[in-house]
């Protein structure tokens, strides 16, 4: 039982999550009694040494095609080729957009099924067994295969990547004729930074904001109240893509993993995609004023109500407290 | 151009949603509304028609699901939508996200559209998947979660947010395009938009009606099976505060952080 496992890179290095789904699938295909192999797709940056250095996370062999890169149906054409030639029990994919996207052409083309989502695998009876949490987040469904490949697709952050330190993977080029679709979207601009670079990752303290600021000018709130805390400012997907706040500080699927030792969530509804990359934080304190939004489930302490009537009374206490 | 918007009928958001355990299934009795999401999809044919960059001749509401999924091409036609299609059968049910997209692909050939568009997820099943699967079927270029479409040259230029920060890619049309709530601000139905939308035209077609191989749909041509449905790992549920004065608000929770040591 063999996993094809798809690694995303960037500039000549690979994703976080893709590192984590090669390191998941090399342990399930180890209790399946098989192999982990990773394909890779994108230009010259895909040295030798580069994709050799995916055996340090379990993979034993790593297929390389070289095609446009950041469009997922060229993967799709590059992994049914693979899958078609040498046979594969299943396809996993990481967190992120093109992984969905990829792992759903592959679920039609291949007519096979899929999950996603999935936060946790196990293999039994010598399958796989996906787990998924839906309805959010209030149940888990366990998901098995009928027919083969089964395509895996991973939640944000659901798979550590675990450097084993040494080994190298083998090298294998695949040359792939794109079909006629995969040719007809063009990558323009890619990874465009839209506002200013700011630093998150390293704060011990996250003011986030979200919609319920009303606008840009709400996060002068978050702004002061980060400061009196000693923190950095936040924000969600939604935010972002209004032009309220700078990508770079864009927290959760398309955005930035944290964990800080206190998230503090002003306005945030707290869907899964928010979720993914917050939910590690020591604390959570979230301030919403509809008392059934879905971040009161997972935060530690929960504050129901206006935010312009809270943060600036909160940021003065704040600021008397630590003199 | 002629434009199909693929639409869905969901719990409405105020009703608690479970799983049956005798059948696995989403338990999907209780109010029902047009998925939050397909609403930008249909805003955004809207936008691309109002805009004038290319004619649009026709946007067509395709659904597929129970008979009582009509109401959802109602109100996608009190959007805007001209006319629409409604795949029901009951060898579709329990079909999962391969089965839905060869189903969906099927009825969206019988129609042949220039453009597929879609809501990102739907309320219900948050799969996000359905467009790329359509896509291939219909052997379309295909992108999900855009969140900008303009027309130029008879091509699609759209942007999105991706891994690494705002792509921008130009998509050569026939195409499948799922939408995020980010693109537009869909707006209100008129009354009169409302009242008109029974009087539009509506087909419904059965699996066979458009060609679909009954071994590939409904819970018998899944490919995948659900196994179980778990409570999830029971996280200790947090402290909850109804602000009513602000001054003992604030006090309580700088209180909760003084004793976490959030504050020195």
């Amino acid at each position: 039982m063999s996993i094809l496992v798809y690694a995303l890179h960037y500039q000549g290095e690979f994703n976080r999550n893709s590192l984590g789904a090669v390191s998941e699938g090399a342990r399930l295909a180890g209790e399946l009694g098989g192999e982990a192999a990773a394909a890779v797709v994108g230009g010259d940056d895909l040295t030798d040494d580069l994709c050799a250095s995916l055996g340090r996370y379990g993979a034993s062999k790593v297929y390389r095609a070289r095609a446009p890169e950041g469009l997922a149906q060229p993967v799709v054409d590059v992994m049914a080729k693979v899958i078609a030639d040498d046979g594969f029990e299943y396809a996993l994919f990481g967190g992120g957009l093109l992984g969905f996207e990829v792992g759903a052409g592959l679920t039609a083309r291949l007519d096979v099924g899929v999950t996603m989502e999935v936060t946790a695998v196990r293999a039994q009876d010598g399958r796989l067994v996906a787990e998924r949490p839906i309805l959010q987040d209030s149940a888990i469904v366990d998901v098995g295969y009928v027919g083969e490949p089964g395509i895996v697709i991973g939640r944000l952050n659901a798979f550590d990547a675990r450097d084993g330190g040494d080994g190298a993977a083998e090298v294998v080029d695949v040359e792939v004729e794109l079909e006629r679709h995969s040719t007809r979207a063009t990558m323009v601009k890619r990874g465009e930074q839209r506002g200013a670079d700011v630093n998150i990752e390293d704060a011990g303290v996250l003011v986030a904001g979200g919609r319920g600021l009303g606008n840009a000018e709400g996060f002068e709130l978050c702004e002061s109240l980060a400061d009196a805390l000693g923190g950095a400012v936040a924000a969600t997907r939604a935010v972002v893509d209004a032009g309220w706040y700078p990508y770079a500080a864009q927290i959760g699927q398309t955005g930035k993993t944290v964990a800080p030792k206190l998230y503090l969530a002003a306005g945030i509804s707290g869907a899964i995609q928010h979720k993914v990359g917050m939910q590690s934080s020591e604390h959570i304190l979230a301030i919403n004023k509809d008392p059934n939004a879905p971040i009161f489930e997972f935060s530690d302490l929960g504050v129901v109500g206006d935010l312009n009537k809270i943060l600036p009374k909160l940021t003065d206490a704040v600021k008397a407290k630590k003199g | 151009m002629k434009i199909c918007v693929l639409v869905k009928e969901v719990p409405d958001a105020a009703v608690e949603k479970r799983m049956d355990p005798a059948s696995k299934r989403l338990d999907r009795s209780g109010e029902k509304n047009l998925n939050p999401f397909d609403t930008h999809a249909i805003e955004a044919a809207m936008q691309i028609r109002e805009g004038g960059a290319v004619e649009v001749d026709e946007i067509v509401a395709v659904t597929m699901g129970p008979e009582s999924a009509f109401r959802a091409l109602h109100k996608a036609v009190s959007l805007g939508a001209d006319r629409s299609v409604h795949l029901t059968d009951a060898a579709l049910a329990g079909s999962d996200v391969c089965a839905t997209g060869y189903a969906l692909a099927r009825v969206l050939e019988a129609e042949s559209p220039d453009l597929v568009l879609l809501g990102q997820q739907s309320d219900d099943g948050e799969c996000y998947t359905i467009g790329a699967v359509v896509a291939d079927h219909l052997r379309m270029p295909s992108l999900t979660q855009v969140i900008r479409i303009d027309v130029r040259d008879g091509k699609l230029r759209c942007e999105r947010q991706a891994e690494y920060g705002y792509d921008t890619v130009d998509v050569e049309l026939p195409a499948v395009i799922s939408v995020g709530d980010a693109i537009n601000e869909p707006r209100y139905p008129s009354l009169k938009a409302i009242m008109g939308a029974k009087k539009k035209q509506l087909d419904t077609r059965s699996a066979a009606d458009v060609g679909i191989e009954a071994a590939r749909i409904g819970a018998e041509g899944s490919r995948t099976e659900v196994l179980a449905v778990n409570p999830p790992a029971q996280k200790q549920a947090g402290e909850i505060i109804e602000d009513e004065d602000t001054n003992e608000t604030v006090e309580r929770i700088v209180a909760w952080l003084e004793e976490r040591k959030l504050l020195a």
